[in-house]
């Protein structure tokens, strides 16, 4: 235990105080305790900038279950720092915008703040352990603390559905990753990342590769929001504002990121890793821009954004894998995708956080995100219009922001992706460039519908639920500091140099000696600037004609949506697994019955056969006797009458004559006490069955015979003959003597008793006639119950005795 | 003769399945009996049914029958007994109170939660 783990977990342990906090400090908004702790844990871990930036690591352990190999171990790179000063710093402005977007006195800020912490340092556990499994807990807190920020309203029944939406996919994909990190486990014996990356030739080679590499990605696909399962994204803006903002667009929607990134140097290289993280992140980044342009809410806008840019990361990390590929790398060329994607990471959690705050502020200061309702508000609100301003033209792409900057050095990733001169890319290549410029052109005109559809044109008042004016102070600073940053960012990227650089080390295979970062405005007249030319142009037009094209929209059928698949699929498995339940579990004994001996035929007949186990072998058999033929005769008729007799009674005479020739039987074969035991027992049985249905008139009076049924018959005959086919296995092979020449030996000499069957009974095996006495009395204590306890009869009062 | 009562024993238990497949709550009643019967039967004859005397050291005879399944099959008739006694006073009880014994009119709600 040293002083990081109680920084990583010091968001729980102040998440118990919040309760306390929130009860006794009535007067001052919850979020003003709160917000000390982001605060001071993002200047703790600005002070490891220093470590990170020569090129060192900072890594501490504290045990946990050490028998299998799991210890709480915190390691401290450039990727993990620069993810855990994006969720402090990011999280300490939430926290001071959600003071001010939450009322103090409609609000249950206690639990929001509580799940907050909870979110926060989940998210921190997530990025800084190098324990798999550690990481895994984390990684399921994000998961469960994300449900519970998404259903904050929980009285909304989209709300409700929403948080059951993202808790279903990514606890889907979390689990897949565990099943990957068991994987891991099993090649390398270790759960810890550096070792695993130590030893990243024994995984590479190992047959269990793909799998492993496929199962994480699919945690890193549902986490991070990718195609086809960004559709819980969407639906997670139910979510508070701040929660939106905070989550969903920087940090744990990014945790995906995080794993393809941190993964990278133990799966990169391989074709199949290329393929799915370049190829489903440049599909999503596709699809997320043009389902975007058709969206009328603000939040729903951004999430399709928000979806699109991950895609546009995971592509970029997937391009950047290759670098692992090729052992020589003369100019970057690959190594530079990699640099846009963490650039562009850092640029997309400032301006998205920026503009969800916005989108906030609007909709708290007008009463609604419907942009058909909005308009106009350019003299209203002038600072939330240029924050808005800055971040749209940052998220389309414009100089001087940084946006810019991550796009252009996206298109030469892009560009340089064709170059690869493996893995079918000389055919498949061109796709990427092609579908990175379709996809910045969409992302073009989202960006401009958000900012002129809410802040140009016609004011419509008689439309707002609110009189809109600015937002207090409060609210506007964090959106202030983030849209800063982007303009900060914008001009001097290469301050960020510090930080991205330690972080590329950490994602490129350590076949990569030497990255060069290096960021600039002005790369000269090159195909991606006009590549960028292209998008505005194309941009500017389709904006301006989108009444004339945004028909296209229509055409898709909305009976083929993925979320109409989800919902199918989720009224399909209940309706489905209703069914099959009804269809076995019909409530009939006799149904039940017939799967239990049916089963038992088919296991115990095919067992014996196909096994070998069936012989018959006549050595062993005792002679044939007069008596016993004649007695079984009798025993076969009497079982036989009680199956074809009309009446019940004969039924329980007929049994009553099994029991008997039982104990004829019994004498016949030297057993004196059973034969004894089953006489009395027989008359007191036959005694209980006439006086319980004797005395029930009705029932003596029903005189029905059994209906004969077919598959009755084929069961019980099938059951019979599987008895006797083992019965005379059994005989057939006796693999060694019994024990009971040693009872012969004892019984006298040590028990003193010559009868040896009752020498067992109560010394040799006495334990077994203890229990015995315990059934019966059982048995007896049961049955006195029954007739004489007679509790709330119809009537609803307590009837004594009957 | 071993091989006669595994055939009988068989029977005694094909006619119990039989029984206990059907609708009338006594009749699956007796077919436990008949297949605590089959077994015992299945018990004894497994044993080994070789002549011998009776398992009494009075008799000072060459050989005895094997204790051991006595002893056991001594255990299974009281058990059963008690079970079947039980059974016995639980389906008469559920006709006073129900006032069938139709198993499939003994059936739970459709709609129970």
């Amino acid at each position: 235990m040293s002083l990081i783990h109680l920084v990583i977990l010091s968001p729980l342990l102040v998440a118990v105080l919040v309760p306390f906090l929130h009860k006794y400090f009535k007067k001052i908004h919850t979020g003003w305790f709160v917000l000390v702790l982001p605060l001071v844990l993002f200047i703790y871990f600005l002070q490891y900038l220093g470590t990170t930036m020569s090129g060192e690591t900072y890594t501490s352990s504290m045990k946990w279950i050490p028998s299998i190999g799991i210890d709480f171990t915190i390691y401290v790179d450039g990727l993990g720092l620069l993810f855990a000063l994006l969720i402090t710093g990011i999280g300490a402005l939430v926290v001071l915008y959600s003071i001010y977007y939450l009322s103090k006195e409609k609000e249950a800020l206690n639990t929001f703040y509580v799940y907050l912490l909870m979110f926060m340092g989940a998210m921190l556990g997530v990025v800084l352990s190098d324990n798999l499994i550690v990481m895994y807990s984390f990684w399921e807190l994000t998961s469960i603390s994300s449900f519970l920020l998404i259903s904050y309203w929980y009285h909304r029944e989209k709300s409700r559905y929403g948080a059951l939406k993202s808790m279903l996919i990514t606890v889907f994909g979390g689990l897949a990753m565990l099943a990957g990190i068991i994987l891991l486990y099993i090649m390398t014996g270790s759960f810890s990342i550096r070792e695993i990356i130590a030893n990243v030739d024994v995984v590479t080679s190992h047959e269990l590769f793909v799998p492993a590499l496929l199962l994480f990605l699919l945690g890193a696909f549902t986490k991070s929001a990718q195609f086809p399962f960004h559709i819980w994204l969407p639906d997670a803006m139910e979510a508070p504002t701040p929660v939106s903002a905070y989550l969903h667009s920087a940090t744990m929607v990014k945790a995906g990121i995080y794993l393809v990134a941190r993964m990278s140097p133990v799966f990169a290289g391989a074709p199949e890793w290329f393929w799915l993280v370049s190829g489903f992140g440049i599909v999503t980044l596709f699809w997320g821009s043009f389902t975007a342009v058709k969206q009328t809410d603000l939040k729903s806008i951004l999430a399709f954004s928000t979806v699109s840019q991950l895609g546009l990361i995971m592509s970029l990390l997937g391009v950047g894998s290759a670098a692992a590929y090729y052992d020589y790398i003369g100019e970057n060329a690959y190594t530079i995708a990699t640099l846009a994607a963490v650039f562009h990471l850092i640029n997309h959690a400032t301006f998205k956080g920026s503009l969800f705050m916005v989108v906030g502020i609007v909709d708290h200061e007008t009463g609604t995100r419907d942009i058909r309702k909005l308009g106009g508000l350019m003299n209203v609100m002038p600072i939330t219009f240029s924050l808005a301003l800055i971040g749209t033209f940052s998220m389309a792409g414009l100089p001087p922001f940084n946006g810019f900057l991550s796009k252009e050095m996206f298109f030469t990733g892009m560009l340089k992706a064709i170059d690869i001169s493996a893995w079918n890319m000389d055919t498949f290549g061109i796709i990427f460039p092609v579908l990175a410029w379709v996809a910045s052109v969409f992302t073009f005109i989202y960006s401009m519908v958000l900012l002129f559809k809410t802040f140009t044109g016609k004011l419509q008042v008689e439309k707002l639920d609110k009189e809109p004016h600015e937002a207090p102070i409060g609210m506007l600073i964090p959106p202030i500091i983030l849209a800063s940053l982007v303009v900060i960012f914008g001009f001097f990227p290469m301050l960020l140099k510090g930080v991205i650089e330690p972080a590329l080390y950490s994602i490129l295979p350590s076949n990569v000696l030497s990255v060069e970062v290096k960021i600039y405005h002005w790369h000269g007249f090159n195909t991606e600037l006009f590549m960028t030319l292209g998008v505005v142009l194309f941009g500017v037009l389709l904006y301006l004609s989108v009444a004339k094209w945004g028909k296209i929209y229509e055409w898709f059928p909305q009976k083929l949506t993925l979320n109409k698949l989800y919902d199918g699929g989720l009224i399909g498995l209940e309706r489905g697994s209703a069914a099959f339940t009804k269809s076995h579990m019909t409530g009939f004994i006799r149904d039940y019955l017939v799967m239990i001996f049916g089963f038992m035929v088919v296991l115990l007949g095919v067992l014996l056969f196909s096994t070998g186990a069936f012989e018959t072998n006549l050595t062993n058999v005792a002679p044939v006797g007069l008596y016993e033929v004649i007695l079984a005769l009798v025993m076969v008729a009497a079982a036989l009458t009680t199956l074809i007799t009309k009446s019940r009674l004969t039924a329980i005479i007929s049994l009553g004559v099994v029991g008997y020739a039982m104990s004829l039987f019994f004498v016949l074969f030297r057993a004196p006490d059973l034969a004894l035991t089953q006489l009395i027992v027989e008359t007191v049985s036959v005694a209980l069955f006439l006086l319980c249905f004797y005395h029930l008139p009705e029932i003596a009076k029903e005189m029905n015979r059994l209906r004969f049924r077919l598959t009755n018959f084929i069961i019980s005959v099938s059951v019979g003959l599987v008895v006797i086919f083992i019965g005379l296995s059994v005989n057939s092979s006796r693999l060694f003597e019994s024990i009971s020449d040693y009872f012969e030996e004892a019984s006298y000499a040590e028990a003193g008793g010559k009868n040896m069957v009752n020498v067992i009974l109560v010394d040799f095996r006495g334990l077994d006639t203890l229990f015995e006495i315990a059934v019966l009395t059982i048995a007896a204590f049961g049955i006195f119950a029954m007739i004489k306890l007679r509790l709330n009869d119809k009537k609803g009062g307590v009837k004594g005795e009957s | 003769m071993e091989i006669i009562m595994t055939i009988v024993a068989g029977v005694l238990i094909a006619a119990a399945t039989y029984l206990m497949l059907s609708k009338s709550i006594l009749r699956i009643v007796v077919g436990t009996g008949l297949l605590a019967h089959g077994a015992h039967l299945l018990l004894l004859t497994m044993g080994g049914l070789k002549k011998g005397a009776a398992p009494l050291l009075g008799q000072k005879a060459d050989s005895y029958t094997d204790p051991l399944p006595q002893a056991l099959i001594l255990t299974a008739i009281v058990i059963s007994f008690g079970v079947t006694s039980f059974f016995l006073v639980l389906a008469y009880r559920a006709y006073q109170e129900l006032k069938t014994d139709n198993m499939d009119k003994l059936r739970g709600n459709e709609n129970h939660e």
